[in-house]
């Protein structure tokens, strides 16, 4: 399937808010949850998942329901989740991964890192005040996931924390780790830091397939 | 991998003198890092010196150079440690404030049998290896592996290597100007 075929299958609200749900979700989502988040029928859930699985923008597993094994535990259930594939389309034809990638390289060899933290850290300020701009009176938590939510880092609360299930960047991430983490780090303090948010600090805690980032609640929090 | 680990060689020019300002933070971040490393899944052993901590009193490569040397079971288990532990990721973000950019690679990965002690003249061998023929199954990098081969030539006969085995096709690389990591895919 070509990639601009695979972009297609999404071109539907139904499938696209299917898609979000089970991208977000990180873990196996079983049809009867993702039919009850997005509102739709079981089986009109099914039909617009298994589309997504022969896309290949999800992934198929089965897996009975936890405390359920043994005999008369039932057919396991399918289990959707985001596939790991990336796609991109772009018209006319851009090649921004190529050009970062030569960036990253040069950035490597170079050893200007102190320079591009510096200026991913000024960029995620400026998204940091437009965020607070926009909502002055929001609580700190809330307008730092909605502006990582709006960056792509697709945020989930655990605890009193804030883990970033997607790293925007993940192929140049994999590709160069302490320049792009780092990167990410300073962008994601801007961020907290243009946004005048406390009692929340960015620190690199990495996890397999999440950003390195998390947005940790700090000791002393004046929210 | 069953008879073979992987040895890591890494050296880095420092900024200042291990007492100096510049390399302060690095000095105070080695022996919680490496204490880490102790303790990593897969670890099997690193260079040490009785002078500093961790090795950081060596000098093979000079009087600024500083080097680092490892031993681990597989190359997921230190591609786990270097790339996906938090506080020693945040030690790599931090490094060019400790030390100079270099054009070259500056480190290399590379399979010993099992047991085997890997000493320095190996080690350094091994990144004139990689610098003059680019990565391959004697001397590679995160970003180019190659798998233990068993019948590998030289690779049971750990030690200097003279050069590049006979017969090896010439990867036809620039010499010594090449930076691998930067070169890959």
């Amino acid at each position: 399937m070509s990639e601009i075929s695979v972009i297609a299958v999404l071109d539907d609200p139904v499938r696209r808010s299917l898609y979000d749900y089970v991208s977000a979700r990180g873990d196996g989502v079983s049809r009867t949850e993702a039919a009850v988040a997005t509102g739709v029928g079981r089986t009109l859930a099914a039909f617009h998942l298994d589309r997504l699985a022969e896309a290949g923008l999800v992934e198929v597993t089965f897996a009975r329901p936890p405390g359920r094994s043994g005999p008369g535990a039932g057919r396991p259930a399918k289990l959707y989740r985001r596939a790991a594939a990336e796609h991109q389309v772009s018209v006319p034809p851009r090649d921004y991964r190529a050009a970062a990638e030569l960036l990253a390289d040069v950035l490597d060899l170079t050893g200007a890192e102190p320079e591009l933290q510096r200026a991913a850290r000024s960029r995620g300020a400026a998204a940091g005040r437009a965020a607070r701009r926009r909502d002055p009176g929001l609580p700190g938590d809330d307008l730092v996931t909605g502006a990582l939510a709006a960056q792509g880092y697709q945020p989930y609360r655990e605890g009193a924390d804030v883990r970033l299930r997607n790293c925007p960047f993940h192929l140049l991430a994999a590709r160069h780790p302490p320049l792009i983490c780092g990167m990410n780090l300073a962008l994601v303090e801007g961020l907290l830091a243009g946004a005048a948010v406390t009692g929340l600090t960015a620190r690199l805690d990495p996890r397999p397939e999440e950003c390195c980032v998390v947005v940790a609640a700090s000791k002393t929090n004046a929210d | 991998m069953t008879g073979h680990h992987l040895a890591q060689l890494n050296i880095g020019t420092a900024r200042g003198t291990p007492d100096s300002g510049e390399m302060a933070g690095f000095m105070a971040g080695i022996v919680p890092v490496n204490a880490l490393a102790d303790t990593a899944a897969g670890f099997v052993w690193r260079l040490q010196d009785g002078d500093g901590p961790g090795a950081t009193a060596l000098r093979p490569c000079g009087p600024d150079v500083m080097v680092n040397m490892s031993v681990w079971e597989d190359l997921e288990s230190l591609r786990n440690f270097v790339y996906r532990n938090g506080p020693h990721l945040d030690f790599m973000r931090r490094r060019r404030s400790w030390f100079h950019p270099m054009a070259v690679p500056y480190l290399v990965l590379w399979w010993i049998p099992a047991g085997h002690v890997p000493g320095l003249d190996e080690a350094l061998s091994r990144l004139d290896l990689l610098r003059r023929d680019g990565p391959g199954p004697q001397a590679f990098t995160f970003r180019d592996p190659f798998p233990a081969q068993p019948r590998a030539a030289g690779l049971h006969v750990p030690g200097p290597l003279p050069g590049p085995a006979p017969g090896r096709p010439n990867r036809a690389r620039r010499p010594g100007s090449v930076n691998d990591e930067a070169e890959q895919r």
